[in-house]
């Protein structure tokens, strides 16, 4: 199969290297994009992390023992897994830019693409979102609430694409061709180390660019072919192998370790 | 074999009961035919198109009977009032700030007028305005981008309008009756080449 291509394609560079693991990501998103906090969120299997921070071990012992954070938003595919099953078309990939768009008042709640998304990046609405007394009043008007029943899941913060291009329009700039760091979402915008950098793949002017192509840069999964627009860097080699879920061998499709 | 079935007699029953079919159907004669039929159509159209609406949809008038006509008289533009923020953003209605640089006082010899000097000029309340184009909360519209079209080639010509148009408000849904329609932005993206994308317009 072959990727989806576009003029311009948004993505990320995520340096493992830098990521504290401070969840700064996380909470920006949750605020962002009106995920309502939960009554109980101990059961991991119903709460909403649109942006999750996974922890890594290099499974050694304690002189030799390592870790790393890796933070998970949608990987935005150029091949993407979630949109052929989707009965209703409510997800596509048909956007100058490379955003998966979830509609959700289309989303019937069938799940598919959750169970086709080999990145667990999609969450579904078990419950209505309730918002605690008075914080009604501090939901941002960039992105809507999602009622019961649908699925949904990161989209780069897309209305902040949508106010970045009328900016550029007020500006007299051109919105197809928007300056590197003229639109962020929430995540890279507040994380205090600078870990996740943003911005156009295919624009040489966007330090993206460079990074993605850098000998240390590597994708989830990267043997699925699904070709995410989230790119992972770290100069430590176990690291990098996690990242294509190699066994503890080193060879690819051996039996697999779980953690 | 007690029960044995008999051919004679069952026609025999047979014969009788449709005599008393015919019968009825004699004695009913007019009951049929197209005029029930046309009642009921009638009844129904009139339900579906009359009374349901006015069901669904309750009227409003806005609190202050704006006439855009004598505001266009004096030369003014839509975006006299109707601004764009520095970000590129659309402001929508003028609040105070931007009434009272005129009507701070009364200038005119409206009681409308009067009654906004005196309601909300005064008293610093904003004026709680009907807005009939409000879309959906997962709906994003960039007044930006569709600059360079006429206000008039969406909105209604307001600039003849004396006295505002009656607000319908859905009942169910809260929205009102006379925002665009999604089939409406679709076609004119498409007649214009402009992509139809999910998420152009939703978030």
């Amino acid at each position: 199969m072959k990727a989806k291509e576009f003029n311009i394609k948004w993505g990320m560079v995520i340096d493992l290297d830098k990521c504290t693991g401070c969840g700064a990501c996380m909470t920006a998103c949750q605020v962002e994009n009106n995920i309502a906090p939960m009554v109980d969120a101990s059961n991991k299997l119903r709460t909403l992390s649109w942006m999750l921070v996974y922890e890594l071990s290099n499974k050694k012992a304690a002189p030799d023992a390592e870790i790393a954070y890796l933070p998970r938003p949608c990987m935005q595919c150029g091949n993407p897994a979630c949109v052929p099953v989707c009965p209703v078309v409510a997800t596509d990939k048909n956007e100058e830019g490379g955003i998966v768009s979830q509609i959700y008042p289309r989303c019937i709640g069938c799940r598919y693409c959750m169970a086709a998304c080999p990145y667990h990046a999609r969450y579904f609405n078990w419950e209505d979102p309730v918002f605690p007394k008075g914080m009604e009043k501090a939901l941002s008007p960039n992105t809507s609430a999602r009622p019961r029943g649908v699925v949904e899941k990161c989209n780069f913060c897309h209305t902040r694409l949508m106010k970045a291009k009328d900016k550029a329009r007020q500006e007299g700039g051109n919105p197809e061709a928007l300056a590197d760091g003229a639109y962020m979402p929430a995540c890279v915008e507040v994380c205090p180390t600078g870990a996740i950098t943003f911005g156009d793949l295919k624009n040489p002017e966007h330090k993206v660019h460079e990074l993605a192509k850098n000998e240390n840069a590597f994708r989830l999964l990267e043997k699925l072919g699904l070709a995410p627009q989230v790119y992972y860097m770290s100069k430590r080699e176990w690291v990098r192998k996690l990242g294509d879920n190699y066994a503890a061998t080193g060879k690819a499709g051996a039996a697999k370790k779980h953690s | 074999m007690k029960t044995q079935f008999s051919v004679a007699k069952f026609d025999q029953k047979l014969q009788e009961r449709w005599g008393e079919v015919m019968e009825e159907k004699k004695q009913c004669k007019g009951c049929g035919g197209a005029l029930p039929f046309v009642i009921g159509f009638v009844a129904a159209v009139i339900a579906g198109w009359v009374l349901f609406p006015d069901l669904i949809y309750s009227k409003k008038t806005q609190p202050i009977r704006f006439s855009h006509k004598v505001h266009q008289e004096q030369g003014m533009e839509c975006s006299s009032c109707h601004t764009f923020r520095d970000d590129g953003s659309y402001a929508g209605l003028p609040t105070n700030e931007k009434c009272m640089e005129c009507h701070a006082d009364v200038v005119g010899s409206d009681p409308d007028e009067a009654k906004y000097v005196e309601q909300y000029a005064k008293t610093g309340k904003e004026v709680p305005w009907l807005v009939y184009q409000y879309q959906p909360d997962n709906v994003i519209f960039s007044h930006k981008a569709h600059e360079s079209f006429e206000c008039k080639s969406c909105h209604p010509d307001m600039s003849k309008n004396d006295t505002p148009p009656v607000y319908y408000q859905n009942r169910l849904s809260g929205y009102s009756k006379q925002t665009m329609k999604m089939w409406q932005c679709e076609r004119c993206h498409a007649e214009n080449g402009v992509s139809n994308a999910c998420h152009v317009c939703h978030k």
